[in-house]
């Protein structure tokens, strides 16, 4: 078969299965659009801006596992994508993006519409690519989707000049089945003699625990953690990204840890004896502060990626490999083990924790004239039934969402945990509807982050990817007020905007349904009325309690063990284990 | 600690912008770095010296290693390894100092390998430290440039640019009190420029 570069790419990416792919065209990706048009197999998604196009692709990337794949142009066109390449470097998602760029002879001469891609996004993708020559395309188009995928996945930028895509250079065009790169072999399978380590001390622990993070469902091994947990009876934490590998309504899950993580996980964490972190990283909103770190306890990191172990936090057990063969492996060790971890030590740990939890530390105030952010969240979770894909954007409603909407299920909780990218939420939403059109998707955000890639309302409408808009409106940017309360008495610099614009018409003026609610008694009706718009985006603008803050809280610098709760009241105080 | 790093690395364009963004995106420190095509020209070895505590060479060492062109990396410090250094000075000269130059040159057996009426060059090579001070010492001598040519079976290092960027910057190091290249041996009040 004959093609040009431009239909060697397409082609490309239907031999590679590729759906969806999501882009804006522009002057260096002209004759790639022009090959998109004259198929049917690979269906383009024209968002608002390059931004969506990457937080579209990363959504449908993490709901389903395929890798999300993005086009854009050279210069403007791919700057506008590089913080939805840092967004999925940052969580481990499986990214192609496919960048225009200038033509070879000009690259380098300050072209019209040039950046060096490859140079801008180096720090922030697994590899980048600059294809020279159009005989390479279909090989590295293979190399880019090997590499995404393999191994710890992440985004990889494939940059190819306009020359490369002429559609009079035909050359004959084979997609490879199976690429190897001599230097890039990611392990599989973990040292035998290591899991067998892990295996004997999680056998004299006393007071252990699970931390598992993104991992877990990166790499499909939530079966085997639900497994390894049930065998074991020890509790379990998830990290804000790993939450739904493990079913967040089991007994042993002591909710998420860190930052705004539960009492009881964190308490557990802090006094823990032996700690088994499953796909999880050890970061800073996880760990609070560094020398104060789980003091007691001999660590066991499973990671694919070395480089994240003993990169914080120093680890007794090192183990390197996928997270899915290595909970297999160590499952058939428990399985034949003769020893069984000790009932009587579990006993008395289950029952310190069983105290923990009855401090209740995500309670607060049920009798509120003012609708609570967490009540909505909680009668979100009851519509849906818990079955809805929910993503979400940064700030206090990221938190309560992933606090008060117990997650059971792998890849329906869709934020950005690492870079902590405002603007996520609604083109996420977007990717995670195309991909499960016959599922709920709700985008819980607030009035700060939505106004990041609001324009993307746009493309719900042409694409017809009807999502539940749940705009928690506080009218200030939460987070930051939060911090600004507690830590620079309650000075709000520049945490408040003066001007939000009205919601319901916006939303009306983008072909949508908006409502807006205030009192509680109203929430429940308009989640329902909502839901029941099958077909229709709907844009729920919920003006929340403006003061509410989210509790429990480590404040920066802080230990575990040294949480900021709610009290009664409403107000805060530090308390320590007594 | 100070790690001499050797990394096989994938020819291709970038790879050294790959290592060297590395470095300054974690903040790791790299004091000298030299690149070159092996006897595979698919494949370059690059060396580098760097200095940190066992735990940051540990994530240097992790982080090289992720890099997808990287195909093998080993610490030397791991292993037995000769070291070397080359290095060649160009010396303006006058009438009366050019004797006093071979002189000097010859009792530290470098040898002369350019010559123009106002300047020679001078190549020395030896273990570290390289003896370059004596050179310095010459009231007449000033060393204008300084080149290096790496070499793969003997690992070289360039870390004495102080005498050229020394004459280059004397004016803001006047007001220092020691040289501020931190590699440099010599104190400031023993610098042997005029000040």
């Amino acid at each position: 078969m004959e093609l040009n570069g431009a239909q060697i790419v397409i082609q490309s990416l239907k031999d590679e299965g590729v759906e969806y792919i999501f882009g804006y065209p522009g002057g260096a990706v002209l004759h790639l659009y022009d090959a998109l048009f004259q198929q049917d197999d690979v269906k383009h998604i024209l968002v608002r801006h390059e931004q969506g196009a990457t937080h579209a692709a990363d959504g449908y990337a993490r709901a389903t596992g395929k890798p999300g794949v993005v086009l854009v142009t050279s210069g403007p066109g791919a700057t506008n994508a590089v913080t939805g390449i840092a967004t999925a470097y940052m969580d481990s998602i499986p990214m192609v993006v496919i960048s225009g760029q200038v033509p070879s002879p000009v690259i380098g001469s300050d072209a019209f519409q040039e950046v060096d891609m490859v140079g801008i996004t180096r720090p922030c993708v697994k590899h980048n690519f600059l294809v020279k020559d159009v005989t390479k395309l279909a090989e590295t188009l293979k190399k880019a989707f090997y590499i995404a995928t393999t191994g710890r996945p992440g985004p990889v930028v494939v940059d190819i000049p306009k020359d490369i895509t002429d559609p009079k250079i035909k050359i004959p065009y084979k997609y490879p089945k199976k690429v190897s790169i001599r230097s890039y072999n990611p392990a599989v399978l973990g040292h035998k003699g290591q899991i067998k380590k892990a295996v004997d001390l999680l056998l004299t622990a006393q007071k252990p625990i699970i931390y598992s993070g993104g991992g877990v469902i990166l790499g499909e091994a939530d079966k085997e953690l639900i497994e390894f947990a049930q065998v074991l009876g020890f509790p379990i934490t998830n990290t804000l990204m790993g939450l739904g590998a493990y079913p967040a309504t089991d007994k042993q899950f002591v909710g998420m840890l860190g930052m705004h993580g539960t009492y009881e996980a964190n308490m557990a964490m802090h006094d823990s004896d032996v700690i088994i972190a499953i796909g999880a990283r050890f970061d800073d909103r996880v760990t609070g502060k560094l020398d104060q770190f789980c003091p007691h306890a001999q660590i066991i990191h499973i990671d694919v990626d070395p480089a994240s172990i003993s990169k914080t936090v120093k680890v007794a057990i090192p183990i390197v490999g996928e997270v899915k063969p290595v909970l297999e492996q160590m499952l058939e060790m428990l399985r034949e083990s003769k020893k069984k971890p000790s009932k009587k030590a579990l006993e008395s740990w289950w029952n310190q924790i069983e105290q923990w939890r009855a401090i209740k530390c995500m309670e607060y105030d049920r009798g509120s004239e003012l609708i609570k952010p967490q009540y909505v969240i909680e009668q979100l979770y009851d519509i849906t039934k818990g079955e809805a894909y929910i993503t979400s954007d940064v700030g206090q409603h990221q938190m309560w969402a992933a606090q008060y909407y117990p997650f059971n299920k792998p890849r329906h909780w869709i934020n950005s945990g690492g870079l902590g990218t405002m603007g996520f939420g609604l083109p996420a939403a977007i990717g995670v509807k195309l991909a499960f059109p016959d599922s709920e998707v709700a985008c819980v955000t607030g009035d700060g982050s939505i106004q990041m890639c609001i324009q993307e309302l746009s493309t719900a409408l042409q694409y017809n990817a009807p999502v539940k808009i749940i705009n928690l409106n506080n009218s200030y940017l939460g987070m930051v007020r939060q911090w600004q309360e507690f830590s620079y008495q309650s000075r709000y610099s520049h945490s408040y905007m003066d001007t939000i614009p009205d919601f319901v018409k916006l939303a009306e003026a983008y072909g949508h349904v908006g409502i807006r609610i205030s009192k509680p008694e109203e929430v429940r009706p308009a989640l329902e009325q909502a839901f029941a718009l099958k077909n229709r985006t709907v844009f729920l603008d919920i003006l929340t309690d403006r003061t509410e803050n989210v509790y429990p809280m480590i404040e920066a610098g802080k230990a575990h063990n040294d949480m900021t709760l709610r009290v009664a009241n409403g107000t805060s105080t530090d308390r320590e284990l007594a | 600690m100070r790690h001499i790093i050797s990394i096989l690395i994938e020819n291709e364009s970038g790879a050294l912008s790959r290592v060297a963004g590395l470095f300054s995106a974690r903040g790791y420190n790299i004091e000298s770095l030299t690149v070159a095509p092996t006897e595979d020209p698919s494949l370059s070895r690059m060396t580098l010296v760097t200095s940190g505590s066992d735990d940051i060479i540990e994530q240097i060492t992790k982080q090289l290693n992720k890099l997808i062109d990287v195909v093998k990396l080993i610490d030397l410090a791991d292993s037995v390894y000769i070291e070397r250094e080359l290095m060649m000075v160009k010396i303006r000269t006058s009438e009366q100092s050019r004797e006093e130059i071979r002189g000097m040159a010859d009792i530290f057996r470098g040898k002369i390998i350019d010559v123009t009426p106002s300047t020679y060059v001078v190549e020395s090579s030896s273990a570290r430290p390289v003896n370059w001070m004596p050179l310095s010492r010459l009231s007449t001598a000033i060393a204008l440039s300084k080149l290096f040519a790496p070499d793969r079976p003997v690992f070289q290092e360039a870390k004495k640019d102080c005498i050229c960027k020394l004459k280059v910057k004397g004016e803001r190091l006047k007001a220092k009190k020691q040289c501020s290249f931190a590699l440099c041996p010599l104190p400031f009040a023993l610098c042997p420029l005029p000040n």
